[in-house]
């Protein structure tokens, strides 16, 4: 529709194409363009052939084909779980494509000259320049930066392919393996092997299931012992092709004494049809080891009427596998029509952490349900949660959370703030926490609020001249800036104006 | 009397569901009254509870408790000294006595008061119509959503006794529902109905052992302006299973206060559905719980769902455990705030207390919310004794165990504080110090 209109405009004298983009952007969505690119899809549904197939097409070994059609059969006999606080239409499995491919990604481009110019210039309008050198936005005039920590290294996934990476070569004399997770399966399949599913089992929960058989790319990254990752390392996906899901896998691993920043971004279009996202991301940290991984989630959220938007079914977990590993998860939702995530951490080893901040933000007809799970297993283990939850228009937001204190974990800690924040009377705001604590010597602290914006901060505000959906988003980010701080900087800046962004015509 | 209402619903039940079943084997067991003014409230309690069925292992709402010891047929046979309950001995009160779950009139007071009217359910029962009718499995079924209660419906399709009470003033004597036991296997359904019509006031006092497994019900009604405060305490070997759930609505301007003290009880699970109604209404529920596993199991879950759907109300969760020796402590609440519900101040607070290893507290404290202008908040703690604390008052001289006892009590401090009545807190607070003193020693 919004395509129509712009059509429209456009006859008009001195109204180039130009402008209407630009006045478009300046709505609520500015990601919901597509690219006209022809692809080549498998035929519609998923059955055995299907996740052959996907294997078929990432040249896979025989093993991995194995791997995924065990899945496959388990995936047959599980139920979708009902437990969430998501109303949403029956998804049919059968009438999606589960691989879509641009026809130029045919023959894998052995460097980024090689990549379809589209697709560049898809990543590129998406803020996200596939070139190497590149310095991000926002962050010029940091003077005791140094040049190279502003790099980052980005592994791009269009629909079911990595388009391509950047600073590989740079990152391999570091020792640093990053590329898709498809070449990852055939350069190392030693580390795959090992690792992979070993987080997140096949048979996990439905989702993670469906993932594990027809997942079509994705990130690999490894981090060898004693090194401190060059770069921050990102991944950008984006879903443009029509009733096709989108199903990574990542997998990052980072040896004994490692650290690694990785940041994860997502757009796709405006479309009427809901499509489906089902992620999985498994995390593997050993001893000492590090690692930040970093979300920004800004699928479609769908339109104002709730039609369209991406369901969102995503597996994240960390393994901290040995003694004082430590991963911190930090997510900004505002996308998606239906978010059903829940980042968790294993803290197996002793003395390892984990945090999670999140901001959840969900408006018009968005349904967000979102948490973490803290696994103490080991002694002295800690976790911090920080989930800030806001919800206006319609929408429903639920943050659903578990810390469990298992006996052998023993002088734990866990302080978990979850707030609530509405905006309107026609929205939601709900917290499920599950708190276990079976051992004494840990202590654990839970804290929930839930209030409305502040009269008093409002108006302060607007009298000092703010218009008042600038007081709102001035407010709303007061509000998340415990998380908002825990963001790498060039994520943070980011945030911050997809808060404000993602609350327009909340107000009045 | 053979009822036809409830025969068919009966008979219904026994055609849809196959012959084995848990449900069928439970209710083979129980001896279901045909009922008098309940006849109707049975009826259909047995139509849903053959719908809904017992809960599982599986099941969300039974996810810390396993339901098995209440879905079991018959209660184990548990040994038990009868004895009389002296906790409020010392307050002048209406003595309702029940052993094993029937109305002793001989070792109570007449049923008679100021500003009340009491029956009990057995007696009404018998005869035709009584207001009784209005609420009976009444604010039970509309407790059932968005969760199903099955063993409260089964407690309105098969409760025998009980006590009616209507409140038309301000009734200063407390009346003091005692219960005793005889029977060893003594498998005891009570159901009690309250309405406090506009204005009154009454004081509500349960203690004793009810049976060797017990299923209390009771349904409240508080008019507009009424007061309502009641007051539980459960001993140590009171029950060896026992399930209980009230039911309250709330009416405009009214404050409902109910305190409930455990001190063991090998399988408890207290259930309190509140349901604010009134505009400017206030439900405080609070709980003061002491486990010691050490004498057998130790499994105390309380389970509160507390609705607003008016605006301007108050309500408050206070939910207090110590627990040892391999004791669970189980708490699972929610605040639900209804859109429209403006103003509401929601609080919930539970705290577990580990004496020891291997002991677990287990907390599901939970929000839902559809209005904007509220103020909910809920906070969970779990730990062991503050060590600075006890570090400053052993530098002073107090012996260990007397510190460990102040210190408990302390910590149940603010779930005593909901007892209004400073002789009732006084009595409690008694109980608590000896139980705690016993123990410290032992």
């Amino acid at each position: 529709m919004a395509e129509q209109i712009s059509d429209a405009i456009e006859v008009r004298e001195g109204v180039d194409r130009e402008t209407v983009e630009t006045v478009q952007n300046m709505g609520s969505y500015k990601y919901g363009w597509d690219t006209e690119i022809e692809m080549e899809y498998a035929p519609k549904g998923v059955n055995e052939d299907i996740v052959r197939l996907i294997s078929a097409k990432n040249e896979e070994p025989e093993w991995m084909t194995e791997w995924r059609l065990q899945a496959f059969r388990r995936w047959q006999t599980m139920t979708e779980p009902k437990w969430a606080m998501l109303n949403y239409p029956e998804i049919n499995y059968q009438d999606q494509y589960y691989y879509a491919r641009p026809k130029s990604m045919e023959v894998k481009p052995k460097s980024l000259d090689e990549v379809d110019p589209k697709l560049l210039a898809t990543y590129e309008k998406l803020g996200i320049p596939l070139k190497e050198q590149m310095i991000l936005a926002g962050i010029e005039g940091s003077g005791d930066t140094p040049a190279e920590g502003r790099k980052v290294a980005v592994d791009a996934v269009f629909d079911s392919v990595s388009v391509g990476t950047t600073f590989k070569d740079e990152l391999a004399k570091a020792g640093v393996i990053f590329c898709s997770i498809s070449e990852a399966i055939r350069e190392h399949p030693e580390l795959v092997k090992k690792y992979l599913g070993s987080v997140v089992p096949q048979s996990d929960n439905f989702f993670a299931t469906l993932n594990s058989a027809v997942f079509s790319d994705g990130s690999f990254v490894y981090i060898p012992p004693g090194t401190r990752c060059p770069m921050e390392l990102s991944t950008y996906f984006r879903i443009n092709a029509e009733n096709t899901g989108q199903f990574e896998r990542t997998l990052i691993i980072a040896d004994k004494g490692s650290y690694v920043s990785y940041l994860e971004g997502c757009t796709a279009p405006k479309r009427d049809v809901a499509q489906l996202h089902a992620a999985v991301v498994e995390i593997v940290i050993l001893e000492d080891a590090e690692v930040k991984y970093s979300t920004v989630q800004n699928w479609f959220p769908g339109d104002e009427e709730g039609k369209g938007g991406i369901y969102n079914f995503v597996t994240k977990r960390a393994d901290c596998r040995e003694a004082r590993a430590k991963v911190m998860w930090t997510q900004v939702e505002t996308g998606s029509a239906i978010t059903w995530k829940y980042p968790s951490c294993i803290l197996r080893g002793e003395e390892s952490q984990g945090e999670f901040y999140s901001i959840a933000i969900a408006n018009n007809m968005q349904q967000a349900d979102t948490g973490t799970k803290m696994i103490h297993l080991g002694k002295n283990t800690r976790s911090r949660i920080v989930s800030k939850g806001i919800s206006a228009g319609k929408a429903q937001n639920t943050y659903r959370g578990l810390v469990s204190m298992h006996p052998k974990a023993t002088n734990s800690r866990n302080y978990t703030q979850c707030d609530s924040l509405l905006i309107g009377d026609q929205c939601g705001a709900h917290t499920v926490p599950y708190i276990e604590v079976k051992n004494t010597s840990s202590r654990v602290e839970h804290e929930a609020t839930t209030s409305k914006v502040d009269d008093d901060q409002l108006f302060y505000c607007r009298a000092r001249g703010m218009d008042e959906e600038e007081a709102v988003a001035l407010v709303v980010n007061g509000f998340c800036r415990e998380v908002l701080q825990a963001l790498p900087m060039e994520f943070a800046m980011e945030a911050q104006s997809l808060v404000a962004i993602s609350l327009e015509g909340s107000v009045g | 009397m053979a009822d036809t209402a409830v025969l068919a619903a009966q008979t219904v039940a026994a055609k849809a569901r196959p012959a084995g079943t848990a449900l069928a084997a439970r209710l083979a067991e129980l001896d279901l009254p045909t009922g008098g003014f309940t006849r109707a409230a049975r009826a259909d309690a047995a139509a849903r509870l053959e719908a809904m069925g017992l809960p599982g292992a599986r099941d969300e709402y039974w996810r810390y408790t396993d339901p098995a010891p209440f879905n079991a047929p018959t209660a184990d046979a548990l040994a038990y000294t009868d004895r009389e309950s002296t906790l409020f001995g010392g307050i002048d009160r209406l003595k309702l006595v029940f052993v094993d779950g029937r109305f002793d009139a001989s070792a109570s007071d007449a049923l008679e008061g100021e500003g009340l009217e009491i029956t009990t359910l057995a007696a009404a029962d018998a005869a035709g119509d009584h207001w009784a009718a209005d609420l009976y499995g009444k604010l039970e079924a509309s407790g059932q959503k968005p969760v199903k209660r099955p063993f409260a419906v089964l407690n309105t399709l098969a409760a025998v006794d009980g006590v009616l009470i209507r409140v038309t003033g301000k009734v200063s004597r407390p009346v003091h529902v005692m219960y005793r036991r005889v029977a060893l296997d003594a498998d005891v359904t009570v159901h009690h109905v309250v309405r406090l019509e506009e204005g009154s006031e009454l004081t509500l006092l349960e203690t004793g052992g009810i049976g060797a497994r017990s299923n209390v019900a009771m349904e409240v009604e508080l008019g507009r302006e009424a007061r309502f405060h009641h007051i539980a305490s459960k001993r140590a070997d009171d029950a060896k299973v026992g399930i209980g759930h009230v039911f309250a609505r709330v009416g405009e301007g009214a404050l409902f206060k109910s305190f409930t003290l455990s001190v063991n009880g090998s399988m408890m699970r207290n259930e309190g559905v509140i349901e604010i109604v009134g505009d400017d209404a206030v439900a405080h529920i609070a709980a003061a719980v002491l486990g010691d596993g050490g004498e057998g199991r130790f499994h105390h879950d309380d389970t509160v769902f507390i609705t607003h759907a008016a605006e301007r109300c108050e309500s408050r969760q206070v939910y207090k455990k110590v627990l040892k020796n391999g004791a669970h402590g189980i708490f699972q609440g929610k605040i639900l705030v209804k859109p429209g519900a403006q103003k509401t101040d929601g609080y919930q607070i539970s705290q577990g207390l580990l004496l020891d290893e291997g002991s677990q507290f287990l907390a599901k404290p939970e929000l839902e919310i559809y209005a904007d202008d509220v103020k909910c908040s809920h906070g969970s703690t779990t730990g062991a004794l503050d060590e600075t604390a006890m570090f400053y008052l052993r530098s002073r001289g107090v012996p260990k165990e007397q510190a460990v006892v102040l210190l408990v009590l302390s910590f149940l401090a603010d779930a005593l504080d909901e007892i209004e009545d400073d002789r009732l807190r006084g009595d409690i607070l008694t109980r608590l110090d000896e139980w705690l003193t016993s123990r410290a020693s032992a």
